[in-house]
């Protein structure tokens, strides 16, 4: 699940603590600077020369190309800072959510409805 | 001495800054929450602050990983807005307040916080978007702000009685600080929400509404969780709730409720509002 080596008993929730901040420190200096447009366009434009910039990990790397959120999230990946990624591709944390869950983006928004109820 | 009026505390989701853009607050998603702000504005309208002291977290716009301060305080004379990568528009900076914001530092760090002083601080969605609901419009801002960001990004995070204390000694500087100012105190973020993992789109009503209760009477109850007890029973992102609790730890005085609304969902999150009144202010006199 996380890319931390503790157990933090909290089924289903990635605690990005010291080890995951180790580990996905390059992945997540990258998501970082899609807050600019200009960079943002960058990686659109050449994503294999954008990524070797940032110096990804194998791992980081493949979880980039697979557009997986929960891969990205074993490779160290901060959620806040994913959340700029999926940004590039007009995906909302509902998306996110969705993928994550296995479920489909409507299933999800209902779920978020009944949990309000 | 400067008057702490009261205190708002609000969420700041970012999909609210694009419901904004497009006109949308009067669709049937959107319309109970934006119903919840006009009451806010009618009480800001009787109160009449001058500057904002507002306890937020910062989302990875101002700071990143490579230095990630436990509490952060704004010394700045303006805040600007940016984009965060979602392609919301960007608002327009905020004045700062230097002379409270050093009056602030001074006294948390003779308090023993060991905070990190900024002069300059990009503001994001999380204080950004509540100005936008509490002063609609686009216009330039009617009030000053100082910033307190929190960590909530990177683990361990501060706790819930920290930030309660964080919040008293705030509050204690801003009421002896030399000025006529009538203070607000904003804190933003929560209520429960999960936007990674498996149980992404966590969310917990009993939680919140409890929480919402005991912000009112009996704040100290919520200074007994741990930070790591608020990820379990609010979601991973629920720990945005320290920023409400530092809210009320600075708000002095006899404290009335004036207004509360709760939604669920605003995207991924339990959307909350809670405006609370220190009955122990004057009104301004009536021009």
């Amino acid at each position: 699940m996380g890319a931390g080596k503790k157990d933090y008993g909290i089924p289903g929730t990635p605690i990005f603590d010291g080890d995951a901040a180790q580990k996905g420190y390059a992945l997540n200096a990258m998501c970082y600077s899609f807050n600019s447009a200009e960079n943002r366009e960058a990686f659109k434009r050449d994503e294999d020369a954008y990524c070797a910039k940032f110096g990804l990990s194998p791992e980081q790397r493949a979880a980039i190309a697979n557009r997986n959120v929960q891969q990205l999230i074993a490779a160290g990946g901060n959620i806040y800072y994913l959340a700029k990624f999926a940004g590039i591709f007009g995906l909302d944390v509902q998306d996110v959510g969705a993928q994550q869950t296995g479920m489909t983006k409507e299933a999800f928004k209902a779920k978020l409805v009944e949990a309000g109820r | 001495m400067a008057t702490i009026v009261g205190t708002i505390m609000t969420s700041h989701v970012p999909a609210i800054g694009g419901a904004i853009a497009k006109g949308r607050q009067s669709d049937p998603y959107w319309k109970p929450f934006f119903d919840g702000y006009p009451p806010v504005r009618a009480w800001l309208d009787r109160v009449k602050p001058d500057v904002a002291v507002a306890f937020f977290q910062d989302h990875g716009l101002n700071f990143f990983l490579d230095k990630l301060p436990t509490f952060a305080v704004g010394a700045a004379p303006e805040y600007p807005n940016a984009d965060e990568g979602w392609g919301i528009p960007t608002l327009k900076p905020v004045k700062g307040d230097p002379a409270l914001s050093w009056h602030i530092i001074n006294t948390l760090v003779a308090d023993e916080f060991d905070i990190t002083m900024c002069q300059q601080m990009q503001i994001d969605h999380a204080l950004s978007l509540p100005l936008a609901l509490l002063w609609p419009g686009g216009g330039d801002w009617p009030i000053r702000v100082v910033p307190i960001t929190m960590n909530h990004v990177q683990h361990p995070l501060p706790s819930p009685k920290r930030s309660w204390k964080l919040g008293e000694s705030v509050g204690r500087a801003v009421q002896s600080w030399d000025s006529d100012a009538r203070v607000l105190v904003l804190g933003t973020g929560g209520l429960s929400h999960q936007l990674d993992g498996e149980r992404a789109g966590f969310i917990n009503k009993p939680f919140d509404l409890m929480c919402m209760d005991a912000l009112v009477n009996d704040p100290q109850k919520l200074t007994r969780y741990s930070a790591l007890d608020l990820v379990r029973e609010a979601g991973a992102q629920g720990t945005e709730l320290m920023a409400w609790i530092a809210a009320r730890g600075a708000t002095p005085g006899r404290v009335t409720k004036v207004h509360s609304n709760y939604h669920v969902p605003i995207s991924n999150t339990a959307a909350g509002l809670l405006v609370l009144q220190n009955e122990d202010a004057a009104l301004p006199k009536a021009a």
